[in-house]
């Protein structure tokens, strides 16, 4: 009952003072309005960043032979011929938190067709390679299980090996070539992905089944490297361990042996773009937090001058009773109304202001929800704290010095 | 016989002023009667503004005692003192003290405001009934801007009445006002106390006291004189007696 009045009474000197509280929450709604644009815009940048780094296939992660010793001699990886396919095979059972998994073997030789002909490297994959990789076909289709069970001479090409052994234009799709002399049938193109971070051209490649490279390419039997992808970014960290004690059991190894494996994921290329946008939205809410901060500062200037300026009102409401805890009540309920609204009026303004970024800057936002709540939080607790001065001055005057007051 | 609303005996109050001691009230003592109409009187300096500040509870005296409605005042805590103004005061200022751009029903109300134990309907009922009282049931929602320095004194006046106070303690009341117009709020004030309201008037204006029952006259902190008014004036009557007004 009494914080209703006190509430009524409140209300009515905002109402009074109409132009008063509106610039006053000025301050607020351009503060709030400002963080809600400076995060949807940090949240979309780092948003649009993780799509980028997704697209090069951030779950990727690549299982190597190393560490191996012979006779006191470290052993280089490539020359190591532990990475088996039935290690392959037991990662592909075991493995719950990987989505996709690929042997790869590779070799470079020469691709001719006809006259023309082209170095290029051939890899040896199974038909998931595609997923891991991130990448789809322009034309034609993947080879199938089918066709890796059967050591089929089919292959996929990328976009460089078009131009340079089909340089009149034809369509490569159902035509032959040679990989080192053994006869490919074309079956599909790879979409153009163009270079990678390190400059290496991701479409000079020769994509044919593992087992077809093994047996009539490579003549090897084990495998050079295991290519798998995460379910999720989030979960790569922990598929690498997975995988990790997997191989373990697979190579019998005890608690004392060393790894004679690597297990790698793109999680350092990860955390250095994602910590760069964060910094980036860090800055960019510092600086419209200070704006909030002056907008709180405002309150508490107008809230002064008003305790100030009504110092005989509040000589009058105490003289008929009114306690310093209502008057202190009646001020910071103001202040917090002020702030309030403001706070409203800011997510409005916030929200109007990041579909403007979002369609006529073309700027990638996302809003956040607990950038709302935040700033709301963050506009009610203002409202308190710098009300709270004024207010409390109010409370404390003397209402005989008050009434006199002029 | 009637009971005494206020009792005062041996009051004292003392003002430090940097190593100064300034003794503004040197021992008071007297009583007020329900249903009287006490003019305190006095000049400036003379310690008729502590007496009021005492009196309306705004102010604690040094020594001696002050009782109001049986309520002793002396060591009453901040809250506890504006509770007592709130239930058992009506104060009425020589600047009305009306908020402005706020109508005078808003006004009336500001009282009640800060008792809990008044619903809004009643509050809304009270400041009416005040407001008829006073003659301005037509007024209601004029704000003091659209209203004469008397009619905004009679606002003022329902406001003091809206907590039904034991006491109505006017300051000067009637000094920013013409004679005519004051004549017209002290034959409301003489209305009111008919009906048995006690009203206590600070004033130092000599023909005023001739229309209160009792006048007391402070000089440098004491009571100089303390006299009931056997030839009370009506103040409808010299209202009456002064010339017409030409508009």
């Amino acid at each position: 009952m009494r914080l209703l009045n006190l509430f009524k009474i409140a209300t009515k000197a905002i109402i009074l003072n109409k132009t008063r509280t509106l610039l006053t929450m000025l301050g607020i709604i351009i503060g709030v309005a400002s963080v809600i644009a400076m995060l949807a815009i940090g949240e979309g940048s780092k948003e649009s960043i993780r799509t980028t780094i997704s697209a090069m296939g951030s779950n990727m992660i690549t299982i190597k032979a190393g560490a191996d010793v012979r006779g006191g001699v470290r052993q280089e990886a490539s020359v190591m011929e532990s990475l088996t396919l039935s290690d392959f095979e037991a990662i592909k059972e075991s493995a719950t938190l990987l989505s996709y998994s690929s042997p790869v073997v590779d070799g470079r030789g020469q691709v001719i067709n006809g006259s023309n002909n082209w170095p290029s490297s051939i890899y040896g994959v199974n038909p998931e390679y595609l997923n891991i990789k991130v990448v789809d076909l322009q034309s034609g289709s993947m080879f199938t299980d089918a066709d890796v069970y059967s050591a089929s001479k089919v292959a996929v090409i990328g976009q460089t090996v078009v131009d340079n052994v089909f340089p009149d234009g034809q369509d490569p799709v159902g035509q032959m070539i040679r990989f080192n002399n053994i006869p490919f049938k074309v079956i599909g193109v790879l979409e153009e992905k163009g270079e990678n971070t390190f400059g290496q051209d991701q479409d000079d490649v020769v994509i044919a089944p593992y087992t077809t490279v093994q047996k009539r390419i490579l003549a090897i039997d084990h495998l050079n490297q295991i290519m798998a992808s995460a379910v999720s970014e989030e979960e790569a960290p922990d598929a690498v361990l997975e995988v990790s004690n997997i191989l373990r059991e697979q190579h019998k190894l005890t608690a004392s042996d060393e790894d004679n494996f690597t297990v790698r994921s793109m999680e350092e290329l990860i955390s250095t773009f994602s910590s760069t946008s964060e910094m980036l939205t860090i800055l960019l809410v510092a600086v419209a937090s200070i704006s909030l901060l002056i907008g709180g500062i405002g309150i508490m200037n107008i809230m002064y001058v008003s305790v100030k300026e009504r110092t005989k009102e509040i000589g009058l409401r105490m003289a008929v009773g009114g306690k310093g805890s209502d008057i202190l009540m009646q001020f910071l309920i103001e202040a917090i109304l002020i702030s309030i609204t403001g706070g409203v009026l800011g997510v409005i303004l916030g929200l109007g202001a990041t579909v403007f970024i979002e369609k006529f800057l073309n700027w990638p936002t996302s809003v956040a929800v607990y950038s709302i709540v935040i700033s709301f939080v963050v506009c009610a607790v203002t409202g308190i704290f710098f009300g709270w001065y004024p207010a409390r001055k109010a409370s404390a005057l003397d209402p005989i010095t008050a009434l006199r007051y002029e | 016989m009637s009971k005494a609303i206020i009792k005062i005996e041996d009051l004292k109050r003392e003002f430090t002023m940097g190593t100064e001691t300034v003794h503004a009230l040197k021992g008071i003592s007297f009583d007020i009667k329900e249903g009287e109409f006490v003019t305190i009187m006095g000049s400036s300096g003379s310690g008729k503004s502590t007496m009021l500040n005492i009196l309306g509870c705004l102010d604690q005296p040094t020594s001696g005692t002050y009782e109001i409605d049986g309520v002793r005042v002396k060591d009453l805590s901040r809250n506890e003192l504006a509770t007592i103004r709130n239930e058992k005061i009506g104060f009425i200022f020589q600047s009305y003290n009306l908020l402005a751009r706020t109508s005078a029903i808003e006004n009336v109300e500001l009282p009640l405001l800060y008792n809990s134990k008044v619903s809004t309907e009643e509050r809304r009922r009270r400041a009416i009934e005040a407001l008829e009282k006073v003659g301005l049931g037509d007024r209601l929602h004029h704000t003091p801007s659209q209203l004469s320095g008397g009619q905004q004194q009679r606002v003022a006046i329902a406001r003091s009445l809206v907590n039904n106070p034991v006491m109505i303690l006017a300051d000067e009341a009637t000094g920013n006002l013409d004679t005519r117009t004051s004549y017209e709020i002290m034959a409301l004030f003489q209305e009111l106390n008919k009906q048995g309201i006690t009203i206590t008037f600070v004033t130092h204006e000599p023909d005023i006291a001739t229309f209160s029952s009792r006048t007391i006259v402070l000089k440098d902190g004491e009571v100089m004189q303390d006299y009931n008014n056997h030839k009370v004036q009506s103040a409808a009557d010299e209202l009456a007696k002064l010339p017409k007004q030409d508009d």
